[in-house]
């Protein structure tokens, strides 16, 4: 990895401060995917800025009957934790559903939002690839491409976002909050946290230079059954191929949320007006305009496959 | 020792010690944290400094420049060589690819440059700062687009399995016509990778032109004269230490770029120098077990006599690469009096293909065990019965040639007793417990037994314990155990007063580590070692060695008796000998067999599979070590049911290189794809093998595994995969409705 700077921040502002006026900085808490990424010098930033003394790893309850959750929170105790697993068990199914025990002590609520794909060609330094080196070309498109993106993707880039715990957040309508440069701060509905590839495939999200994630509010329990399905090649530790998460209520109406087809958490409100149908309905809608590649059709199927198992599960 | 007749009873028999379930002795350390493999040799040398190797961008063509300036200039480098700083190295006599020197690249990650530099951080900052200016040039990749274009080629695993270019017994073309029942179809299995825990890894250390080098490999004296083979510098000048292998499955049996650029770049540095491949390197930079496009056609009696086999199998490499000998099971396996099998080799530029546990045996069981069921299931035959009706105790090429042991038939009807195959509805698809399918799969395991020579030194101490010095390698299966086992048994102590010391090449030259042959030979030649200790032991006492009994730390003969450290009071008795064997193999067949036995669930949503549970039943000789070989086997099915279920290096076509490279995006199973495990192994004891009486089993475990899930699947699903692996999207779109 390449030599870089480092200090560690005593208060978000401060951190926003600092990321801000240096070029290349980049905040590091738990470094599950960062480390990696320098290590192969995907990344390279110039300076880091540790987070981790900010204390932002409490869980709180909001005024509203929701819960606040510090961006320092560890996956681990999220998922742990009485009030999400009672309110919240869509989003503690999501995040036992990733990685592995040991990644999950170390991770954080804002790194899991901020993990960068696992598209094969971003890893590889001799391909070319969008959104490792902008205007380098997408090897992907025509190459090996069976985990990667079905719907929302571009010619630039058909990468997808790897995690489970922003596909939990996307159907429960999660908050990112963050604090800028200066103290100021902003409320980010999680629909629109994430981008889609377009011709800047480089930018992930709608994060401004410097700005850091304090905490993911939730609003107050939906209630319903909670169901988060994630299927895979193996048992554990990979990544989705198709995941659905799903908030199913008594009456059959619902969200669905779904993970490893898009370059966001994939949501379309419209098609859970459709839930009562069933999920070749609801499927159909929510895939519409989807554009897989050979090696990836078979997602289509799989997303409303799953969907069924999903229905039938709050069913049962 | 040459063993050229059956063995007779022999101290072995006693059983003492031998055919115990001992805990490996070399547990303790590994569970510490304290076995020294190579990466971690801290002690060995002082001032180590740190290589990291420069993989080629490209898959083929030429290195114009290597620019290394920068590079140079960056902190703490003190040497980088590149490919065009040293004439192309000597090929080692089992590869195929170059591992450096000279402008020509032949696959992708083919090494280009080393960096040393006084930290891995730094070496590892340092390469990527080197530039290389490349001349690509047109390559082939795609096996399925090349094989048309493939040449029938003869070859060897040089792990036991081989076939000619085209092999004929009878008239299988006109037995297959006219046959009743038959069966053409063909099978894909992928290209994949070892994924062993531990990377390759060396330290090497010049004293002025003598070179040591501390490494991961399977095979010690072909190591060391590969690796002055590469150099160009005397075999005599060369040692090479591997006491600990952290799993090598084929992968290393050959010096790779880490023990040639840790000796190249510890020379430009005049340091010792510590490398290790990066884990996104192994793949493309290494060797793999190569993919084959498979076609197989049975013809059959009614009562499911086998008339008509054939097997022709199609893979690729690098030109004058060798084939993986997908057939060679086929033409032992099964009898039937008309038989073809041919293998061809499609010429890619992709890197090296070459051996994986089980070459040959593994991806050709895949393929023909599959057919065996699809054939049964035309019949209208149980599939155990099917295998049974066409059982052979002979060579089927050489009716003359018995097989020494051949318990197959036994080994099925044991697994089906135990597995519960009577509750198999043999109807796909019927079978359905919540949203799982489930169904339950056999197939045939079979892997040759190799005889190949392996001495040993052993050293009755004058505390009276023995020591055991060979170059044997214990690569995770247990030798160390065994070895002691072993000579305690011969010398009459117990284990714990004998000492073994491995992995060393000032030690004999042993069998080494590949085609399930270590336990057998090595052990063998410690027997052969033993006997000669334990006349010179006799001889020291004075007693008649014919009938000397050693037990209990004593040497009894006729009513005289003396501790054995009597007989090396005054000084260390050594004995040096080695086991070699006559033409037994020629005259016998000899060959481990196994029935495998998987129940699967297939979700009836997503198509994902999981097994349920497994069983082994292998007859493979006397058990030296039961718990030993156990560990062996369910490791070996732990690997079938990755080879099934998801292991592929993904090929991408035009850019000619395994895209996958890490072990995130080659996934191997992990503890949860690996439920219930049993293995059973049948009471056997083989005495032409040799004196210890034991076959391999480490290879037999894996042998058929991936068919018995395949064909699991099939049962649950009725869905018919052929091509390898059995991932969701192969069955999805032919799996029942759903609402």
């Amino acid at each position: 990895m390449k030599p870089f700077t480092f200090e560690r921040a005593r208060t978000p502002a401060e951190a926003a401060e600092a990321a801000s006026r240096t070029a290349g900085a980049r905040f590091i808490a738990g470094g599950t995917n960062l480390l990696d990424l320098m290590k192969l010098q995907i990344e390279t930033p110039a300076h880091l800025i540790d987070v981790n003394g900010l204390a932002l790893d409490r869980i709180e309850d909001t005024p509203d009957g929701g819960l606040r959750i510090g961006a320092l929170v560890r996956n681990t105790d999220m998922a742990a934790d009485a009030r999400v697993r009672r309110a919240y068990g869509l989003l503690s199914r999501a995040v036992v559903a990733g990685a592995s025990g040991q990644l999950r002590n170390q991770a954080t609520t804002a790194g899991n939002l901020l993990q960068r794909t696992r598209c094969p060609y971003f890893y590889d330094t001799n391909q070319p690839c969008n959104k490792r080196q902008p205007g380098s070309g997408c090897a992907a498109i025509a190459g090996v491409s069976r985990q990667l993106a079905v719907i929302g993707g571009s010619d630039a880039c058909i990468a997808t976002h790897p995690g489970d715990m922003a596909v939990a957040m996307r159907a429960l309508d999660a908050t990112v909050e963050t604090v800028k440069a200066g103290g100021a701060t902003r409320r980010i509905p999680i629909a629109g946290f994430h981008r889609l590839p377009g011709d800047m495939p480089q930018v992930d999200t709608v994060l401004e230079q410097g700005e850091l994630i304090t905490a993911v509010t939730l609003p107050p329990p939906v209630g319903g059954k909670q169901i988060y399905r994630k299927v895979r090649d193996r048992a554990s530790y990979a990544f989705a191929l198709v995941s659905v998460a799903a908030v199913v209520q008594p009456d059959g109406t619902g969200r669905v949320a779904v993970g490893g087809v898009a370059h966001k958490p994939w949501r379309v409100e419209a098609a859970e007006a459709e839930m009562p149908r069933g999920a070749k309905a609801v499927a159909a809608r929510l895939m519409q305009g989807a554009n897989p590649t050979h090696d990836n059709a078979f997602k289509v199927t799989l997303v409303e496959r799953t969907l069924a198992a999903v229905l039938a599960e709050a069913r049962a | 020792m040459k063993f050229d007749t059956p063995a007779t009873t022999n101290p072995i028999d006693q059983l003492k010690v031998v055919g115990k379930p001992i805990d490996r002795i070399d547990g303790p350390l590994k569970t510490t944290g304290t076995a020294p493999y190579a990466y971690e040799r801290h002690d060995v040398a002082p001032n180590q400094a740190y290589g990291y190797v420069v993989g080629s961008a490209i898959p083929k063509g030429r290195v114009n420049a290597v620019h290394v300036q920068e590079a140079m200039g960056a902190p703490g480098v003190l040497a980088i060589v590149s490919t065009l700083n040293v004439p192309q190295l000597g090929l080692g006599r089992m590869n195929t690819a170059r591992l450096f020197g000279g402008a020509e690249i032949q696959h992708y990650h083919q090494a280009v440059a080393v960096v040393v530099a006084e930290t891995f951080e730094q070496a590892r900052a340092a390469a990527m700062l080197v530039q290389v200016d490349y001349a690509g040039a047109p390559g082939k990749y795609d096996l399925a687009q090349e094989a048309p274009n493939a040449s029938p080629v003869g070859g060897s695993s040089g792990e036991g399995s081989s076939a000619g270019p085209v092999d004929r017994v009878g008239n299988f073309d006109a037995a297959f016509a006219s046959a009743v029942v038959k069966l053409d179809q063909t099978y894909t299995t992928p290209d994949e990778t070892h994924a062993m825990m531990e990377p390759f890894a060396t330290v090497a250390a010049w004293d002025g032109d003598k070179l040591t080098v501390w490494t991961s490999n399977q095979m010690v004296a072909w190591g060391k004269g590969d690796l002055a083979k590469t150099l160009d510098i005397p075999e005599a000048n060369v040692r090479l230490v591997s006491p600990f292998i952290g799993g090598g499955f084929g992968g290393k049996l050959f010096v790779r770029a880490d023990v040639a650029l840790a000796a190249i770049g510890a020379r430009a540095a005049k340091r010792p120098v510590k490398l290790a491949l990066t884990r996104p390197m192994i793949a493309n930079n290494t060797t793999h077990r190569p993919a084959t496009i498979q076609r197989i056609r049975i013809g059959a009696q009614p009562d499911g006599a086998i008339t008509a086999i054939a097997h022709e199998s199609t893979s690729g490499n690098l030109p004058k690469g060798k084939p993986e000998t997908a057939v060679a099971q086929t033409k032992l396996l099964y009898g039937g009096a008309n038989r073809l099998t041919s293998m061809r080799l499609a010429v890619l530029d992709l890197p090296e293909g070459n051996s994986m546990r089980a070459p040959g045996e593994a991806p050709g069981l895949m393929a023909l065990e599959i057919a065996m069921d699809e054939m049964a299931e035309k019949l209208g035959m149980d599939p155990i019965e099917f295998r049974i009706k066409n059982d052979t105790q002979v060579d089927p090429e050489k009716p003359d040639r018995p097989f020494s042991q051949r318990q197959l038939v036994q080994c099925l009807r044991q697994g089906a007793e135990r597995f519960g195959w009577k509750n198999r509805n043999p109807k796909p698809g019927q079978v359905q417990d919540g949203r799982w399918l489930v169904g339950m799969g056999v197939a045939a395991g079979f892997r040759n037994n190799q005889l190949t020579k392996s001495a040993a030194r052993v050293r009755l101490e004058t505390d009276g314990k023995v020591t055991v010095e060979t170059d044997m390698t214990d690569i995770g299966t247990g030798t160390y155990t065994i070895i002691a086992q072993t000579a305690a048994e011969m010398m009459g102590l117990p284990m714990n007063r004998v000492v073994v010391k491995l992995g060393d090449s000032d030690y004999p030259v042993s069998a080494g580590s590949g085609g399930q042959w270590g336990a057998n030979n090595s052990t063998a030649g410690v027997f052969a070692a033993s006997i000669k200790l334990r006349e010179t032991v006799a001889g020291r006492l004075g007693f008649n060695s014919a009938d000397a009994v050693f037990a209990d730390g004593r040497v009894r003969s006729g009513n005289r008796d003396a501790a054995l450290a009597d007989a090396a009071r005054d000084g260390a008795l050594v004995a040096e000998d080695g086991i070699e064997y006559g033409d037994l193999a020629k005259k016998y067949q000899q060959s481990t067999f196994a029935g495998h036995f998987v129940e699967v669930g297939v979700d009836s949503f997503t198509g994902e599979t999981r097994v349920r549970r497994m069983l082994a039943v292998c007859a493979a000789g006397r058990i030296l070590n039961p718990k030993s070989a156990r560990s062996q086997v369910i490791g070996a099915m732990t690997m079938g049911v990755g080879a099934a279920l998801m292991e592929e290096l993904a090929v991408d076509t035009k850019r000619g290189f395994f895209v996958n490279h890490d072990l995130a995006g080659y996934e191997v199973p992990v503890h949860a794809d690996i439920p219930y495990q049993e293995v059973v192994f049948l009471d056997e004891t083989d005495p032409i093998s040799s004196p210890m009486k034991a076959k391999g089993v480490g290879e037999l475990g894996l042998c058929g595994v991936g068919a018995a899930v395949a064909n699991a699947v099939y049962n649950a699903t009725g869905v018919r995969v052929r091509d390898y692996p059995l991932t969701l999207d192969k069955l999805i779109d032919q799996l029942p409705q759903v609402a």
